[in-house]
């Protein structure tokens, strides 16, 4: 299987661990990973800002660097579901494109559902001994029904334990731009996830989108909170003394 | 009405601090999203009707013209009358006429949001006719000088004391030892005093859920029974309702409302449904003498055929705002208008203008909860992304955002020189925050700064890294 | 008036960008609302037999707060109406609708049960009616308005009594259309009553009575079922 990975803005700026991350998993699920070099973003900013020129050109971009392989992966459910649903609807008025979209979308895959669903992964060697929480981030969850699968691996690391947050589903208030064009608003949002985070008694907070992360971890940290914020595939891949855990220094 | 919507970013400001507002919304959180996922798991087809109820709207939006014809020729047949109308105006006036044509002094009127649209009490009250609102969250806002802030709950926004005071205000003849301080004593005491206004009424006002073209009835859906006393009691029924309310049989009337009370309350189905067909037949002891069917337009015959023409597809539920996060942030009053929450953020820009109402659409995460409750399956976010194209191409974002996106989508677009600063930057992040791991407060990030710490990044960027595990030929 | 209704029609026509349907499509639309097709319809309540049917009804009824009493015939009717008055406190005064079927229950069995016939005023207390169907689905009474059926008596009154014949309980709302189809046109006003008058807009807090009856109560005559109203208890 020729895998391709997808970084995301983000990962590549803030925290490249989790890109490694995932090629971890990735190689030792048996596939044979690549990362293109001309890749940036998907767009998804310029989409949600409403300006579909930028976005196109941007996905456009991603369909040359990415098209060829059998599958993409991306640790990130947020950029996956912007290129599988999201760039079909994108290029509706193109028809030049729009096939080159149609055929591409089923082969992007958020990290985790990919490692489960298509890999056949059923654990991971990792252990990490901490009482944990999870956040579904929106994307991932409602545009790719990624719910089951992080709590399958994550039911198979050593010493860890996960205590559901009742709220796990509802929006951290990240949003993209949302976050500083309606900061109040969004901090109420996240206020309330770090209620619920507190509140469950866990060490550890995981998600599989490092802008919810950052989010979430910036809360917690703004109010000097001892709770460690990681990325799901940091856990996974055992490499969680690589890094410290979002927000703290080394 | 009114719409404050311009004033979106103070009016959430003022919601996230009204303590009271908090409280109620925390409610409505855990009240409504609860009994609507038990509602749905008792019904293991709630899924394949929601296919099926959205099938119906859209054909028959794509033939609103023939069904509004069949409607009307069928309303004619049992006795009643329709009035168009295009505009709010010619809605108030075609109301007001039909209430100076029975004299009319009192009127009493169920819950319409259609009412709300076109200011119609206010018309009615600036020509000597009182309007008396029975259900009881709506009488509670009239009482208050408040517009509702939610689509089925008006009065979402009040704790119980708030109310008791606004009893004890306008009450005159509540005797101050009566204590009004549990639910219970509040409806109760609501009850004794609408009753003689039912009674007393010449006019009784309604809305319409639902239109059924081959029947020419009107459907109104209620649990508190005002509905009904409303159009029972006068000698004159008036349904306020819209276009798009409209479905061919009373079989996919059926269909919507095994979806409607679930979606909105979590109920199998509300108390009362009522099916009300043209005026008292020969014959029978009560009901009214006229029934007039006010059919507005305002904007939605507009909405046909473009990209926004799925929201006509909406039954007013409410559980996209029951889901909303942002409604459970804010309340529904910082939307400003008749309409809040996703819906409104949808609708709201289409009936009074993206200038005027051009927050609503932006103030979304796109979490998608209200697409996935929604039961007939409309596109909330991505109608909202339609509004936002709309902001964007008529340049009404603020110059520094479209500068600052612009400059972006440039540089993503030339992966090297992109490759390039992100190094750069993560460099200097990195290196700036290696103390702390993350920044209290940051120059030109301080949308996010002010109410969160950001993270500092790792310092390399993963592209660098890569390349040099490449080249270097380090094995990970 | 009609201006404006030309224009909207126009209106509408102009963004689906086409002109008045042609007459076969016409026709093809007015065929299919005049062949009324069911669209899928639950399972719930239409997979059971008669009697399944009965006690489905009788449980989503009390689950939305109505009361309901089973007796075995219609002789014990007025026995049932007066034990639950007197149960709740209620003075033994109701007004009963015109309906004929009802002039075959001797009240004059319970002579201090004092009856008027008619429609409801505002002083009345007590209603009592038939109805039309029973839905099991959702516990849903269906009442239509007539001469002998004035729907005051479903919203007035404190109190609701509804009469209901096992035979007249039905699966879904489905199988309510079809049974007033053939019983002529469409009435004035059909009335789903799902239990008593209710509001949650204090607090989210359910409250019964807010407008509408405070209390819904069902006797249920099944000469097949063991009567449930007041005995073993």
């Amino acid at each position: 299987m020729r895998v391709a990975l997808f970084v995301t803005c983000l990962v590549d700026f803030f925290r490249p661990t989790i890109g490694f991350a995932a090629v971890k998993l990735l190689e030792e699920a048996g596939c044979t990973l690549e990362v293109p070099r001309a890749q940036t973003c998907c767009g998804q900013p310029a989409y949600n800002s409403g300006d579909r020129a930028d976005a196109k050109a941007i996905a456009v971009q991603v369909l040359d660097g990415f098209e060829g392989y059998d599958h993409v992966v991306v640790p990130s459910g947020s950029c996956a579901g912007m290129i599988r649903v999201h760039y079909p609807e994108l290029f509706a008025d193109d028809p030049a494109v729009l096939p080159r979209a149609e055929r591409f979308a089923p082969r992007i895959w958020e990290l985790v559902s990919f490692l489960v669903d298509i890999c056949g992964m059923q654990t991971v060697d990792a252990r990490w001994d901490h009482r944990v929480t999870y956040h579904d981030a929106c994307s991932g969850l409602r545009e790719l029904g990624v719910k089951d699968q992080p709590r399958r691996l994550l039911a198979s690391v050593g010493g860890l334990t996960l205590k559901e947050l009742p709220g796990a589903e509802i929006c951290c208030g990240f949003g993209g731009t949302f976050c500083v064009k309606y900061p109040d608003i969004s901090d109420k949002m996240v206020s309330d996830k770090e209620a619920e985070i507190v509140g469950s008694g866990a060490e550890a907070v995981l998600a599989g989108d490092l802008g919810c992360l950052l989010n979430i971890a910036g809360k917690l940290h703004r109010h000097g909170r001892r709770i460690e914020v990681r990325h799901i595939a940091e856990v996974l891949a055992g490499m969680t003394e690589e890094v410290p855990p979002i927000g703290l220094p080394r | 009405m009114l719409a404050t919507s311009r004033a979106f970013e103070a009016n959430a400001r003022a919601g996230l601090a009204n303590d009271n507002l908090q409280r109620a919304l925390a409610l409505m959180r855990t009240g409504f999203p609860q009994r609507r996922r038990l509602a749905v798991e008792r019904l293991p087809e709630f899924e394949v009707l929601r296919e099926i109820a959205k099938s119906i709207k859209d054909h028959t939006l794509e033939h609103l013209d023939f069904y509004l014809e069949l409607f009307e020729e069928n309303v004619l047949a049992s006795g009643g009358q329709v009035h168009w109308a295009r505009s709010p105006d010619e809605a108030c006036a075609a109301v007001l006429a039909i209430c100076r044509s029975v004299d009319a002094r009192i009127v009493t009127k169920g819950k319409s949001m259609i009412a709300e649209e076109v200011g119609l009490n206010e018309r009615l009250e600036k020509n000597g006719i009182t309007t008396v609102e029975t259900d009881l969250g709506e009488y509670i806002i009239q009482l208050r000088h408040e517009p509702p802030s939610h689509l089925i709950a008006p009065a979402i926004h009040l704790m119980k004391e708030q109310v008791a005071e606004t009893f004890r205000a306008e009450h005159l003849a509540l005797d101050p030892e009566r204590s009004l301080a549990e639910a219970r004593q509040l409806c109760d005491e609501a009850r004794a005093v609408l009753r003689p206004r039912f009674l007393a009424a010449d006019v009784g006002i309604t809305g319409a859920n639902f239109l059924v073209a081959s029947t020419g009835s009107s459907i109104i859906v209620t649990n508190e029974g005002n509905g009904d006393l409303t159009q029972t009691l006068p000698r004159v029924h008036i349904v306020m309702t819209s276009l798009e309310k409209l479905v061919p049989t009373l079989e996919d009337a059926t269909t919507l409302l095994r979806l409607l009370a679930r979606s909105a309350t979590g109920q199998e189905f509300s108390s009362y449904t009522t099916v009300s067909t043209g005026p008292r037949r020969p014959g029978d002891l009560d009901g009214p003498e006229q029934y007039h069917v006010v059919l507005l337009d305002n904007g939605r015959s507009a909405l046909l055929g473009g990209e926004f023409q799925d929201m006509l597809r909406c039954i007013r539920c409410s559980a996209c705002m029951n889901h909303c996060p942002v409604y459970a942030a804010v309340g529904g009053h910082a939307y400003g208008w008749v309409y809040s929450g996703p819906m409104g953020a949808v609708l709201t820009p289409s009936l009074i203008g993206v200038a005027e109402a051009g927050h609503l659409p932006n103030a979304s995460t796109f979490c998608g909860q209200c697409e996935s409750v929604c039961p007939v399956k409309i596109p909330l976010p991505k109608m909202m992304r339609h509004w936002r194209e709309r902001e964007f191409a008529e340049k009404l974002n603020p110059p520094v955002y479209r500068a600052g996106l612009s400059l972006w989508a440039w540089v993503a677009k030339r992966p090297a020189l992109y490759h390039a600063l992100v190094e750069l930057a993560s460099r200097a992040l990195g290196w700036l925050g290696r103390g702390r791991g993350r920044f209290r407060t940051l120059p030109l990030a301080n949308g996010w700064t002010a109410v969160r710490d950001l993270p500092a990044p790792e310092g390399r960027s993963f592209h660098s890294l890569w390349a040099e595990r490449r080249n270097g030929g380090t094995v990970k | 008036m009609s201006e404006a209704r030309e224009q909207i029609l126009a209106g509408i026509r102009r963004s689906l960008k086409r002109g008045r349907l042609d007459a076969a499509r016409e026709t093809e639309l007015r065929d299919r609302v005049a062949a009324h097709r069911r669209n899928l319809v639950p399972a719930r309540a239409a997979a059971l037999d008669d009697p399944g049917r009965v006690d489905l009804f009788v449980e989503m009824a009390e689950g939305v707060q109505a009361t309901v009493a089973r007796v075995n015939s219609p002789a014990a009717v007025p026995e049932a109406v007066a034990r639950y008055l007197a149960a709740e406190n209620l003075p033994a005064d109701l007004v009963l609708a015109p309906d004929l079927s009802l002039d075959d229950i001797l009240w004059d069995a319970r002579p201090l049960l004092r009856t008027r016939r008619g429609r409801a005023e505002a002083g009345d207390t007590v209603s009592l009616t038939r109805c039309f169907v029973a839905i099991a689905e959702t516990g849903t009474l269906m009442l239509i308005s007539g001469a002998e059926t004035p729907t005051t008596l479903n919203f007035l009154p404190d109190t609701h009594i509804v009469l209901v014949y096992a035979d007249q309980v039905v699966a879904t709302y489905e199988d309510g259309w079809d049974r007033l189809r053939t019983d002529g046109g469409m009435p004035r006003a059909i009335n789903f009553i799902t239990g008593p008058s209710r509001t949650g807009d204090i607090e989210q807090r359910i409250e019964l009575g807010a407008h509408g009856p405070r209390r819904l109560h069902i006797i249920l005559v099944d000469d097949r079922q063991k009567a449930t109203d007041g005995e073993s208890k």
